[in-house]
């Protein structure tokens, strides 16, 4: 993920990676092949079988179909026009153009036609995708949208992706790693957390100090260690002794070994079971609990933890129980991002005012 | 000029046209061998159209070109072709308006022929460009009769002449459109082509060539509006078809045969420029723009 305003040299770069663009200084390797130093026709072969290109205004051939649009790469790449064509719908099929191909690209949308783009790309089948803006030209709910489409791909298919946008959001949103540009130059690479909490110089603090935090710090950022945990095999006697000790109303009961989120216990379930003189909890475990993925952004956050009594429990993808973020942990996180906020803007007044609103609408959520 | 001892500055004389005339005669005297073949092939191409043109009785020709005006534009169009070209033969000038329609083609497709990849390589190369343009530039703005002296001078009496200084006179457009209409294309779908690895051939065939088209195809338009305005005024040295007629209306102060043979190259000019037009949007980038569910 490359980011940066526009003449900050994100275009450039990106051309300069599938040799569009003549480097003047220094070396491109791809798979141990320095593109600035090949001939023509070796560098056409690279572009043929290992990158692929998408675009800002999709450049999509308008006298061509969609599926023979989809299928351009493979046309280059030489391929029988039968085997290309069904390489092609396999391609719209993934990005969710299934029956379009005889349709032309005037008429198709903004956000399909770049899905056009994106299926000439993927039926390259390349293992590098540039991507140059490729969502710029999109309205918002489309982009999004599109976002959210490369997000699953790319689970799905673990293509190197190197995406240029100039929209911090979108960085924050889609990038592994954001190297942010100006000048030319590469003034941070970092995770998205890293370049918001820990930027490089005022130049990135400046341009991150906007940045809608709850949407992409998540929840394993502000999560703590869970404290009333029980084991979910272990007798009504333990678990009595355990939220005894922490002086709470309820424990979450976890598998013994595997460590799984199975769900919560009551106290007034423990002390009858108790008195039944039972031997293990299982009977009494409440399995209705609330819990989150700890990829969940801070955002997403507040409905479940307002609805839930218990702090709210952050499990991974195996649902074992990972931590717990507190309602008041989540709001002390949301008035440390208004102040950061206010820091990086330089504003002194007006911080604490700021920080109670953010709190009431949290809570209110 | 110091290398003239006779110049006076005060009462200059330079012999441009002494110089052009030399040069003219220098190509007649080298080239003359090359000049006759040229001459003897494009006399007998255009003797071989005109006599298909002329062949057949003139209501099967009306026929054949309202049916091409149908089946390329539209049958209103087919009317029109039917009425104008019947109105031709009843005007008597049936014959001349083929010899005509003979010379445009031959001169037009020459033309284009010549200028479509010279705008292409225009488009390419900057240098080309730039040593282009000027040419172009003194081509359109010399006086078109002109062109008819060193063609004359070359070639003699006739068609030929009358053709080829056609050629040079309807050229400019054509180069002129090629050119913009290449590097009028979107660059991004050029480097789409690039990006997935296509060879430059390829981008031109694929991508450069079918998106610039319609702006092409203008340019081709123009080449035979061109070449039919020449046509006429190639009469003067001895080329055959309507213009014969003018000229003879214009020497002899005859208003009626001026008319007539005028009338007929109006007829001519509408039938081709709405044919070539139709011709345009028929390219498939035009076509698919136009596709709606």
């Amino acid at each position: 993920m490359v980011m940066g305003l526009s003449g900050s040299g994100k275009s450039t770069l990106i051309r300069m990676l599938n040799g569009l663009w003549e480097t003047t200084a220094g070396d491109v390797y791809i798979d141990d092949v320095d593109i600035a130093k090949i001939g023509d026709a070796e560098l056409r072969e690279v572009r043929q079988q290992k990158i692929s290109m998408v675009f800002q205004h999709f450049a999509l051939l308008p006298h061509r179909t969609v599926a023979q649009n989809a299928a351009y790469a493979l046309n280059i790449q030489g391929m029988e026009k039968e085997e290309r064509l069904k390489k092609a719908e396999e391609a719209l099929e993934m990005v969710g153009l299934k029956g379009w191909g005889d349709k032309f690209p005037a008429q198709l949308s903004g956000g399909m036609k770049q899905r056009v783009g994106l299926a000439r790309a993927l039926a390259a089948g390349s293992d590098i995708m540039l991507m140059d803006e490729a969502f710029s030209a999109l309205d918002p709910l489309i982009r999004r949208e599109m976002q959210d489409q490369l997000i699953e791909l790319q689970s799905r298919l673990n293509k190197t992706i190197v995406f240029i946008t100039h929209d911090l959001n979108e960085a924050m949103r889609l990038g592994d790693r954001i190297a942010v540009m100006r000048d030319g130059r590469i003034v941070q690479i970092g995770t998205a957390e890293e370049v918001l909490n820990d930027p490089a110089n005022d130049y990135v603090a400046q341009f991150v100090a906007d940045v809608d935090r709850t949407r992409v710090l998540t929840a394993s950022s502000v999560m703590e260690t869970a404290q009333f945990v029980v084991n979910a095999e272990a007798g009504p006697r333990e678990a009595q002794h355990t939220m005894r000790e922490k002086q709470m109303a309820a424990a979450f009961a976890v598998g013994r070994r595997d460590n799984r989120l199975q769900g919560v216990v009551h106290d007034k379930d423990v002390v009858a079971a108790v008195n039944r003189g039972d031997q293990k909890i299982e009977g009494i475990i409440d399995t209705d609990v609330s819990s989150v993925h700890q990829d969940t952004y801070l955002a997403d956050l507040f409905a479940p933890s307002a609805e839930s009594p218990l702090p709210l429990a952050v499990v991974d993808d195996d649902h074992r129980l990972v931590g717990v973020v507190p309602r008041v942990t989540l709001l002390a996180a949301m008035a440390s991002i208004s102040e950061t906020l206010h820091e990086a803007e330089a504003a002194t007044a007006g911080t604490e005012t700021e920080a109670v609103t953010t709190e009431q609408g949290g809570a209110a959520s | 000029m110091s290398e003239s001892e006779s110049f006076d500055p005060m009462d200059p004389r330079i012999d441009v046209g002494e110089w052009a005339e030399n040069g003219v005669d220098w190509l007649d005297e080298t080239f003359g061998p090359v000049l006759d073949g040229i001459s003897d092939g494009l006399s007998t191409v255009y003797d071989a159209v005109v006599d298909l043109l002329t062949a057949p009785p003139f209501l099967v020709m009306v026929v054949l070109f309202a049916a091409l005006g149908w089946f390329v534009r539209s049958w209103q169009f087919a009317i029109f072709a039917a009425a104008g070209f019947y109105l031709i033969a009843a005007m008597d000038q049936w014959e001349g308006a083929m010899e005509t329609l003979t010379l445009v083609l031959l001169s037009a497709g020459m033309a284009v022929l010549l200028s479509v990849p010279l705008g292409v390589w225009a488009a390419k190369s900057s240098t080309v460009s730039q040593i282009v343009r000027p040419v172009l530039d003194f081509m359109q703005t010399l006086p078109p009769m002109v062109y008819l002296i060193p063609a004359l001078a070359m070639f003699g009496i006739g068609s030929v002449p009358g053709m080829l200084a056609t050629v040079v006179f309807a050229m400019p457009p054509g180069v002129r459109l090629t050119e913009l209409g290449i590097r009028q294309v979107d660059t991004e779908v050029v480097e789409a082509g690039q990006a997935f690895g296509s060879p430059p051939g390829r981008i031109l065939r694929q991508i450069q060539l079918p998106l610039a088209l319609p702006t092409i195809m203008a340019g081709i338009n123009q080449v035979i509006m061109l070449s039919l305005s020449m046509v006429v005024l190639a009469a003067m040295v001895g080329a055959a078809g309507l213009g014969l007629d003018v000229l003879s209306g214009l020497t002899t102060l005859d208003v009626a045969i001026g008319v007539e043979a005028g009338l007929g190259v109006v007829i001519l000019a509408i039938y081709l420029d709405r044919l070539v037009a139709a011709l345009a949007d028929r390219a498939p980038v035009v076509k698919a723009a136009k596709v709606r569910d």
